[in-house]
């Protein structure tokens, strides 16, 4: 498995990085690799030349900032399951194994929008927010903007995921998956928190084109109902060889009630 | 640029390759193994600064400066030149694989697990070896080995 030639620099700071991805449009954002080489071996993506991020000191850590944790997007796995995070200490214990754990990052992972990776549903049932930074300036997208489709995040061409921000005070949070045992990629992930103001927020990930929010287990939970079944009745699921859409509909409900009973 | 190697200080011409080739091809050490390429088998797995780490999946350059150590880095010579093998070489000495092409991977995870876990748990140390495919079948003897290796480094060899 060998990839087709490309450029390889290192990028010596963000700006510098901005700079970068402006003179080349081609050039793509390289972090831990643990998705892009792959898809670059298998031919799936043949990017001209790549700019490395993985060892930018300012996108590394976590921080705090009022209301909010802040994480530098290029954080590992790792670090994220190391750390006091509200529920992401325990989505990144699903993620990958320990070698994908110790070089994949946050950032990537949530700007690669891969509709099977954990993080989304976490952002999501916590609210999280993403710092985007290009040229012209920075802005903050909510999570619920942040997922646009398969492999499609909020972050456009030449901007930078630079940090995400985790609001502080979740009380309580779990993560359910149902995992391919190969992969180890979500089939299906259900990630639950209860928020300072005692309201529960849901979201699931692997099943759909995207991760989403479940508002109907949402409106069941914050009315002392059980979760229930039907939680995504009429909704767009994916079917593949792993996994019928059915069956997928199924899990997010088997999930969902298994996550509602430990979320207590 | 440089790369620390097994302790040493090695000279690298190639900055734009994978830490895998580097290994392999300008530093002659063959014995980190290329399998799938694609991050999926294992069998290229290195420690950089103790973490198990696809060699394959990793620039070179975005390891300058971080310890690497391969399956070369694990035995020690002393002065009279005799070789004592890792705990864990010496485990899967004692408790071999068929074909062995999985085996430095294999061997690399047990080397980071027992670091990390002196004590593991048949759990926890099929969870670790879950990460190196063994197309033979040989996990039954990676348990065996791993447990024995921890006996072994809790003896102090």
């Amino acid at each position: 498995m060998y990839p087709a030639n490309f450029d390889y620099q290192k990028a010596a700071s963000v700006d510098a990085a901005l700079k970068a991805m402006a003179d080349n449009p081609e050039l793509k954002i390289i972090a831990g690799g643990h998705s892009l080489l792959p898809a670059m071996k298998l031919r799936l993506a043949q990017p001209p030349a790549l700019l490395d991020i993985f060892n930018l000191e300012e996108l590394k850590g976590i921080k705090e900032d009022g209301d909010f944790y802040v994480v530098g997007a290029m954080t590992t796995h790792a670090d994220v399951m190391r750390s006091h995070l509200p529920l992401f200490p325990e989505v990144a214990g699903w993620v990958g194994d320990p070698m994908v754990r110790n070089r994949g990052t946050i950032g990537g992972s949530l700007a690669h929008a891969d509709p099977s990776a954990d993080y989304p549903a976490a952002a999501l049932a916590t609210g999280a927010e993403f710092v985007i930074r290009g040229l012209g300036g920075e802005r903050t997208v909510g999570a619920d903007e942040m997922f646009l489709g398969m492999f499609e995040s909020a972050v456009e061409a030449g901007e930078l995921l630079t940090h995400i921000r985790i609001p502080k005070g979740i009380t309580a949070s779990v993560y359910e998956k149902y995992r391919h045992p190969a992969s180890h990629y979500a089939i299906v992930g259900v990630a639950m928190a209860r928020h300072a103001d005692g309201q529960i927020r849901a979201a699931y990930t692997g099943a759909a084109e995207k991760a989403a929010r479940l508002p109907k287990l949402e409106e069941r939970l914050n009315a002392g109902q059980d979760a229930g079944t039907g939680l995504v009745e009429g909704a767009d699921m994916l079917g593949d060889r792993f996994a019928s859409a059915e069956f997928r509909a199924h899990l997010v409900d088997v999930l969902s009630d298994r996550a509602a009973k430990r979320l207590g | 640029m440089q790369l620390q190697v097994n302790g040493k200080t090695r000279q690298v011409q190639r900055e734009d390759e994978l830490l895998l080739w580097v290994l392999r091809d300008e530093l002659g050490l063959t014995g980190t193994h290329y399998g799938c390429g694609i991050g999926i088998c294992g069998s290229c797995t290195v420690l950089v600064d103790g973490q198990v780490t696809r060699s394959c999946l990793t620039p070179v350059a975005s390891v300058a400066g971080k310890a690497v150590t391969t399956l070369e880095g694990l035995a020690r010579t002393g002065r009279d030149g005799a070789v004592t093998l890792h705990p864990v070489q010496q485990a899967f000495v004692e408790n071999p694989l068929q074909c062995g092409w999985c085996l430095p991977g294999h061997v690399m995870s047990a080397v980071a697990l027992l670091n990390a876990n002196p004590a593991p748990t048949p759990e926890q140390i099929d969870d670790s070896a879950g990460i190196n495919l063994c197309r033979c079948g040989g996990y039954n003897n990676v348990r065996k080995a791993v447990a024995r290796a921890a006996e072994l480094k809790r003896g102090g060899l």
